[in-house]
């Protein structure tokens, strides 16, 4: 057992199982769970190096009683002992996909995923804990049976117009990954460096409505910077403990840039939470051609970067593998402000958003208040549907909202919506 | 990459200078110092329990330092990494500790029949009186390293012995994750209680992974000794109490530290010590002592003299608000502590704090009447 070698050497195992004393959590599952091994029923079983490996790992098993996160809802100490030696390629480990999930307990109201892939291979080799976070997550997809549908082909959106007296802007972001490269929770600087200079050279190579330029974040003046910042472009050392408990923000600003068209209305930005986020933007309702540029967008990065060698990570369980799993299979969100006086005051509004499978938002993005009467709306769903149907669902879900609205201001009633059926099965 | 040395022989797939981290704009103990070529020596290596060169120096690249404060920029993640890393820790330490050599030895001593005086400083200029250092129990990693079983492991250890404690010294643990809201309450009012690290400079050293799992606070029914358990270190020591009798501070110190360094003898473990770098602790500037004897001390007048630094300077002892290091002084009362740890032992650092704080009284009672302190000068200790 290779492995159990490496794991034992140099963390002196006798003295950890000598002090596993009755009060411990370690001896609260050693006895309590049924799926574990209890010390003294099964010690004549099991030859004593065995046992003793089996101790240790659930001497580091997680405290997750006061946890309310996807990761704590999945792992048992019978997963955890089975994943805990396992490596990917990269040596990614099972501890360190889950650090974030045990740093942050979670809300009682929201519930956050809890751990973060660290490479491609993390969701086949840590499978047996991702599978049940993404069905849990995802609404019952399942990795193991299904296959995610991928569409980018804007031109079957129809009705995606918004009426602007509603609508303020329209907004679609994705990620991609470059294969071959980690993740953002455990590339070296080198990885990532080689990330930044196979995007930013890619992206030099757009040309027309899409022609720009690369902002690194080390890099700027200060008149970029507040330029960015007055664009609502800049993003910032990530401050939120679900991000930087994932490691996310080592050797900041190093590698990490913005890089944005002339027209200022597609954004990408490089090894923020993702290898690249991908956003397309305008004032207005125009959805439909905010998703043809980000299609067609999308498309020719994707080109630039073949002809050099390099892929998008991606495959038919997973769609687009990014590192969040709630943002596997489209990682698309599509949204909008959107000013909904007199909805947003009915107490059917949150039914109704629900049925259409959407969520609002303040207008700041997640975890932020909306200010006055206007929301972000967007979809609730990322896997198991395409980005042409999910786009068409955001855009069938906003004209109702605006439909509705419309007749409460005229005092006519409103319908809460049959809710959009779930994915085939 | 704080426990599981992810990475580094995929690491070395790239050249040297690829991984080289930016340190243009860094100011710290390991950015001056660390160079491509000392970093193309450090990163095939790693301790036996895996802590590699970009682990120590994690905090120093994602903190690049402020204009004024020189922090140190690096962390240790078990013993060992001061001997593997010696080529960056050594010329860190002679840096940070008033040129402290490779070859220096460090005296210990934990005998408080050889402090003089400390017994006598004026209850109404000081209002408290303080000692704190920290011990590392060897055999395990430290904060930035450790597996949760090993931090579980530190804090049975550190239960059993602590509850082993009589006298005086009797007590109670308090953990962290299972304290009542009223236990909490009394913990803060008592100034007692630690709370999971804000700052930067400790959350990029991995140190606060897993909070509040493993730790807790220990203190005697007198409230004059206090343990806290996996916080920075494994064990932070601090023997405390209003006014100013730091002979009665430090006895305690010492005699709670060798009843405390016995009791875990007695479980089997020592604590991490060797006879260059005294007491090994998770940060360098830690090292040797580990020790900061201070007082809260009530001097507006001497504080806004011309040559408060310099007496400072002269005494090797610095100034800090009393909210500890960072803040701000308020109404005159200052923070005043040894600036040495490394290179002194505990009796002459504590007979610094005493001696220095003694004149610093002094110098405050001539100003007060009007008269001056030129003779009261010091020399450079």
């Amino acid at each position: 057992m290779a492995s159990f070698t490496r794991m034992i050497a140099g963390r002196n195992p006798a003295v950890l199982l000598a002090s596993l004393g009755a009060g411990t959590v370690a001896a609260g599952f050693l006895l309590s769970d049924s799926s574990a091994l209890s010390a003294e029923g099964k010690k004549s079983l099991y030859p004593p190096r065995y046992q003793q490996h089996h101790l240790l790992i659930i001497a580091d098993f997680p405290d997750l009683r006061k946890h309310n996160n996807c990761m704590a809802a999945a792992l048992t100490p019978a997963i955890y002992a089975k994943l805990r030696d396992r490596v990917t390629p990269q040596n990614w480990t099972l501890d360190q996909s889950i650090q974030t999930g045990v740093d942050n307990p979670g809300h009682p109201f929201i519930k956050t995923v809890g751990c973060v892939a660290g490479d491609e291979e993390s969701y086949e080799v840590f499978a047996e804990l991702f599978d049940p976070i993404i069905k849990d997550r995802h609404n019952g997809y399942d990795p193991r049976t299904m296959t995610h549908p991928t569409d980018l082909d804007a031109s079957k959106i129809t009705n995606g117009v918004f009426d602007e007296k509603y609508v303020l802007s329209s907004r679609v972001r994705t990620g991609r990954s470059i294969r071959g490269l980690s993740l953002p929770p455990a590339c070296s600087r080198s990885e990532r460096r080689e990330v930044e200079r196979v995007v930013v050279t890619a992206l030099a190579g757009l040309k027309g409505e899409l022609t720009g330029r690369y902002y690194s974040l080390g890099d700027m003046t200060e008149q970029e910077q507040q330029q960015l910042i007055d664009e609502h472009f800049l993003f910032d050392k990530p401050v939120s403990p679900l991000l930087t408990s994932a490691f996310m923000a080592r050797d900041w600003p190093d590698a990490r840039g913005i890089w944005h068209n002339n027209e200022k209305n597609f954004l990408i930005w490089v090894n923020e939470e993702d290898h690249t986020r991908v956003i397309s933007m305008e004032k207005g309702g125009n959805m439909k051609r905010v998703f043809e540029r980000f299609c067609s967008g999308l498309k020719q990065v994707e080109q630039l970067i073949h002809e050099r060698g390099w892929e998008f990570m991606w495959n038919e369980r997973l769609g687009y593998i990014l590192t969040c799993p709630s943002n596997l299979g489209t990682g698309l969100r599509a949204g909008v402000h959107v000013r909904l006086p007199n909805l947003s005051k009915d107490t059917r509004f949150s039914k109704i958003l629900d049925n259409l499978r959407l969520q609002k938002r303040g207008t700041g993005g997640v975890d932020t208040a909306a200010t006055g009467d206007t929301f972000d709306i967007s979809n609730n769903d990322r896997l198991g549907k395409s980005e042409v149907e999910l786009v068409q669902m955001l855009v069938d879900g906003v004209n109702y909202l605006i439909d509705c609205e419309k007749r409460l201001e005229k005092g006519q009633d409103i319908k809460v919506p049959s809710p959009v059926a779930q994915f085939k099965k | 990459m704080p426990f599981g040395n992810t990475h580094n022989q995929l690491k070395l797939n790239y050249s040297s200078d690829q991984e080289f981290p930016d340190l243009s704009k860094h100011n710290n103990h390991m950015a001056k110092i660390l160079t491509p070529e000392m970093y193309a020596s450090l990163r095939d290596k790693e301790t036996p329990s895996g802590f590699t060169v970009d682990d120590v120096i994690q905090t120093g690249v994602d903190n690049p330092g402020h204009p004024f404060i020189m922090t140190v920029g690096c962390v240790a993640g078990d013993e060992e990494t001061y001997e593997v890393f010696k080529e960056l820790l050594d010329p860190v330490i002679e840096d940070r500790h008033g040129g402290y050599k490779p070859s220096d030895k460090h005296k210990t001593d934990i005998n408080p029949e050889n402090l003089q005086g400390g017994d006598d400083l004026d209850p109404n200029y000081v209002l408290s009186s303080r000692v704190r250092t920290g011990r590392s129990v060897r055999g395990f990693c430290l904060p930035p390293h450790c597996s949760r079983g090993e931090r579980r492991a530190i804090e049975d250890l550190s239960i059993q012995s602590l509850d082993s404690l009589d006298g005086d010294l009797k007590g109670t643990y308090y953990a962290l994750k299972n304290m009542t809201d009223d236990e909490q309450q009394q913990l803060i009012d008592d100034h007692f209680l630690f709370d999971k690290p804000v700052s930067p400079l400790l959350l990029a050293s991995g140190m606060a992974r897993d909070w509040p799992d493993g730790r807790g606070i220990w203190h005697n029914d007198n409230k004059t000794f206090l343990v806290w358990v996996n916080e920075e270190d494994h064990l932070r020591v601090i023997s405390m109490q209003k006014g100013g009798n730091m002979k009665e501070v430090f006895n305690r110190f010492c005699t709670g530290l060798t009843k405390i360094e016995s009791l875990f003898k007695d479980r089997g473990h020592e604590f991490m010590w060797n006879e260059h770098l005294g007491y090994v602790l998770t940060c360098p500037s830690n090292l040797g002592t580990g020790l900061r004897a201070g007082v809260h001390v009530k001097i507006p007048n001497v504080s806004k003299h011309e040559q408060f630094g310099e007496v400072l300077k002269r005494l090797r002892l610095q100034k800090r608000g009393t909210g500890g290091v960072d803040t701000a002084a308020v109404g005159g009362v200052f923070d005043i502590s040894n600036a040495d740890r490394l290179g002194f032992s505990e009796v002459e650092l504590v007979q610094m704090v005493v001696d220095g704080v003694r004149l610093l009284v002094d110098m405050e009672k001539r100003l007060e009447a009007g008269q001056a302190i030129d003779d009261l000068m010091p020399e450079q200790k």
